[in-house]
C-alpha cells in the first residue's frame, strides 16, 4: 500500500487543524472502535463557508482527506459544499488505496454532518441526507 | 540529535549480514551444483547442504536428520499444522486441534484450513499479559486432540509461552506437540530438548539469513504428513531441489545468532529503557504484554487517543521504521488479534506502536527514538478530537 505525493503532503501537513470556537455548524463522524473520527468546524456567513477547520483521529488518509475536504469547501457557498463527494476528495489528492476510500466517505459525511448542525441551528429544513450515527459497523467500501 | 536512520522493526525482517552474504556467495558462483547430483559438481552442494545441516541442529540441540529445511516459516507452520492433524486423524482417528488466540497468521489459517476438512479447533484464551491460559489449555486438550500448536514467542508483544508445560500436557493425551519458534530463535535459548516439543518452525529473515528459507524441526519418530511430492529431497518429506545458498546462510546466521545470545541482555535494557522512558515521560499510555516473561527487543505500547498508522509514518518521516497493530496499516480493517485477545479495546488496539529492537541497535538509536517519538505523539493527540488533554508534561 503506497500513498500519493499529494496524501503524503497533506497528512504530513495538514492545512486548517483545530477548532472554531463560535462555529457555525460542528459535525462528528466515525467512532474510535473503527480507528477514525472526524470532527468538521465550519464558520459560515451569508450563506459562504468563510472558514473551516478539522480535528481527527485517524491514519494518515484519514487526516489527508480532512484536510483536503476543508480546502475544497472553504470560500463555496453552502449548496456548493453540499455537492463535495467523497470522489472529489479522493481525485484531489490525486488517488487513495482502495482499502483507504472509506476515509474520503467519511470526509464527505463530516462536512454533511457540519452543515446539517448549521441548518439546524438556523431553523432551516434539512433538505440534503446527512450521515447516520452508526456505533456498531465500521465502513468498509469493497474494493471496485 | 543529528538525523538518523533507526530500524527498530526486526520482528518484521532483518538485514542480511556481511559474513551470511560472504558464506552463501560461493554456493551462488562456485558450488552451483544440484545436490543430488553424483559428480563433483553436486557433491560440492552437498557438503554445503549437509554441514548447514549439522549446524542448525547443534543450534537447535537436534539430530541433524531432525532438521528439514523449507521455503520460509510460513512453511514451516504450514507444514507442522496440516501434516502434523492430517497424519493424526489418518492414522489414530484424532479430529481436534487445540492452538491459542495469539498465534501467527500461518498457524490461525492452518488451522481454519484444518477446520474446512472437518477438524475442530480449540482457540485458547491468554490472560492480560498474552500468556496461555494454562487452566483453559489443560481443559482444552483431550483425547481426540491431534496437535497442540503455541507459539514459543508472540511476533506483535514478544510474549514467552510455557511450550515445556503445554508440550507435556499435549504428550500426557497422545498429541502432538508443535511450537513456532519464528521469533525465538536468536532472540533466546532454544532447545528442542527442554522444550520437548515435535515440531518447531523458525525462519532465516528473521535472524540475518536472506528471505526465502526456513526450517522445521521434527523429533526422530515422529510421522507427520508429508509436505511436497516430487523427487524426494529432505528425505522424502518436502521435495523440491534445496536452496543450498540460502540454507548455507541461514545456518552461518543462526550459529552466529546462538553464539551473540549474551548480548541480548544489552538489548533487554535498551528496551527497558525506551519502555521506562515512554511510560514515564508521556500520558495515556499501556504497556501490552508481560514485562519479564517476553522477548528482550520487543516493546509494545499503546498510545491512547492517536492511531498507529499517522504514528508510523511520521516516525517514518523521522527516520525511525516501527510497526503499529492499526487497522489501517494492514490490508485489513481489523485491529491486531492478539491485542484484542488481551482484552485491549479496538480503539486501544488501533493505537500500539511495536518495537523490535535487535543486537544491531545501539544506545544513540535509542536516544533518537527517545528524541523523536514525544513530539510526534503531542502532534497527533493535538489533533484528535477525543484527546482529553494531558496529565504528565
Amino acid at each position: 500500500m503506497q500513498y500519493s505525493e499529494k496524501v503524503m503532503d497533506h497528512f504530513a501537513h495538514p492545512r486548517n487543524v483545530g477548532e472554531i470556537e463560535d462555529a457555525s455548524g460542528v459535525g462528528t463522524v466515525g467512532n474510535a472502535t473503527c480507528g477514525d473520527i472526524m470532527q468538521m468546524f465550519l464558520k459560515i456567513e451569508n450563506d459562504v463557508i468563510v472558514d473551516a477547520k478539522f480535528k481527527t483521529f485517524g491514519c494518515g488518509a484519514a487526516i489527508a482527506t480532512s484536510s483536503m475536504a476543508t480546502e475544497l469547501i472553504k470560500g463555496k457557498s453552502v449548496s456548493e459544499a453540499l455537492e463535495l463527494t467523497n470522489k472529489a476528495v479522493v481525485e484531489a489528492l490525486d488517488g487513495l488505496p482502495p482499502i483507504k476510500i472509506h476515509c474520503s466517505v467519511l470526509a464527505e459525511e463530516a462536512v454533511r454532518a457540519a452543515l446539517a448542525d448549521y441548518y439546524k441551528k438556523i431553523g432551516r429544513e434539512i433538505d440534503f441526507e446527512v450521515p447516520e450515527k452508526d456505533e456498531e459497523a465500521c465502513h468498509i467500501i469493497p474494493e471496485e | 540529535m543529528e538525523n538518523r536512520f533507526v530500524y527498530a522493526d526486526n520482528a518484521a525482517t532483518t538485514p542480511v549480514s556481511k559474513e551470511v552474504v560472504e558464506a552463501m556467495t560461493p554456493y551462488l558462483t562456485d558450488f552451483w551444483g544440484n545436490p543430488s547430483s553424483m559428480y563433483s559438481k553436486g557433491r560440492e552442494a552437498r557438503r554445503g547442504l549437509d554441514e548447514a545441516r549439522e549446524t542448525v541442529a547443534a543450534a537447535l540441540g537436534c539430530a541433524p536428520n531432525e532438521v528439514y529445511f523449507t521455503s520460509c516459516g510460513t512453511e514451516a507452520d504450514n507444514w507442522a499444522v496440516k501434516g502434523g492433524a492430517r497424519y493424526m486423524r489418518d492414522k489414530k482417528g484424532r479430529t481436534h486441534v487445540v492452538t491459542s488466540k495469539i498465534e501467527h497468521p500461518a498457524v490461525l489459517r492452518s488451522c481454519e484450513a484444518l477446520e474446512r476438512e472437518g477438524f475442530t479447533v480449540t482457540y485458547v484464551n491468554v490472560k492480560p499479559n498474552g500468556v496461555v491460559d494454562m487452566n483453559e489449555m489443560k481443559n482444552a486438550i483431550t483425547d481426540d486432540t491431534a496437535i497442540v500448536a503455541v507459539m514459543l514467542a508472540n511476533n506483535e508483544i514478544g510474549t514467552i509461552q510455557p511450550i515445556a508445560e503445554i508440550a507435556k500436557l499435549a504428550h500426557e493425551r497422545g498429541a502432538l506437540m508443535f511450537t513456532d519458534a519464528v521469533q525465538a530463535v536468536g532472540a533466546i535459548r532454544v532447545d528442542v530438548g527442554e522444550l520437548g516439543v515435535d515440531m518447531l518452525s523458525l525462519s532465516g529473515h528473521k535472524l540475518n539469513a536472506p528471505k526465502g528459507v526456513g526450517a522445521l524441526y521434527v523429533k526422530k519418530g515422529v510421522r507427520i504428513a508429508k509436505f511436497l511430492d516430487g523427487g524426494g529431497q529432505e528425505r522424502m518429506m518436502r521435495s523440491g531441489t534445496e536452496n543450498v545458498a540460502g540454507i548455507v546462510g541461514l545456518a552461518t546466521a543462526i550459529k552466529s545468532a546462538v553464539e551473540r545470545l549474551p548480548d541480548m541482555e544489552r538489548v533487554r535494557k535498551m528496551r527497558d529503557r525506551l519502555a521506562g522512558f515512554i511510560l514515564g515521560n508521556i500520558s495515556h499510555t499501556i504497556y501490552n504484554g508481560d514485562p519479564d516473561l517476553r522477548l528482550p527487543g520487543n516493546l509494545n505500547i499503546s498510545f491512547e487517543y492517536i492511531e498507529g498508522e499517522s504514528l508510523l509514518l511520521l516516525l517514518d518521516l523521522a527516520g525511525i521504521c516501527i510497526s503499529t497493530g492499526s487497522a489501517c496499516s494492514s490490508n485489513s480493517l481489523e485491529p491486531s488479534h492478539v491485542l484484542l485477545a488481551l482484552g485491549l479495546p479496538a480503539e486501544k488496539a488501533h493505537g500500539s506502536m511495536r518495537v523490535s529492537l535487535s543486537h544491531l541497535n545501539t544506545d544513540e538509536d535509542v536516544d533518537y527514538i527517545i528524541e523523536k517519538l514525544p513530539p510526534i505523539v503531542a502532534r497527533l493527540r493535538a489533533m484528535s478530537p477525543i484527546y482529553p488533554g494531558d496529565d504528565k508534561q
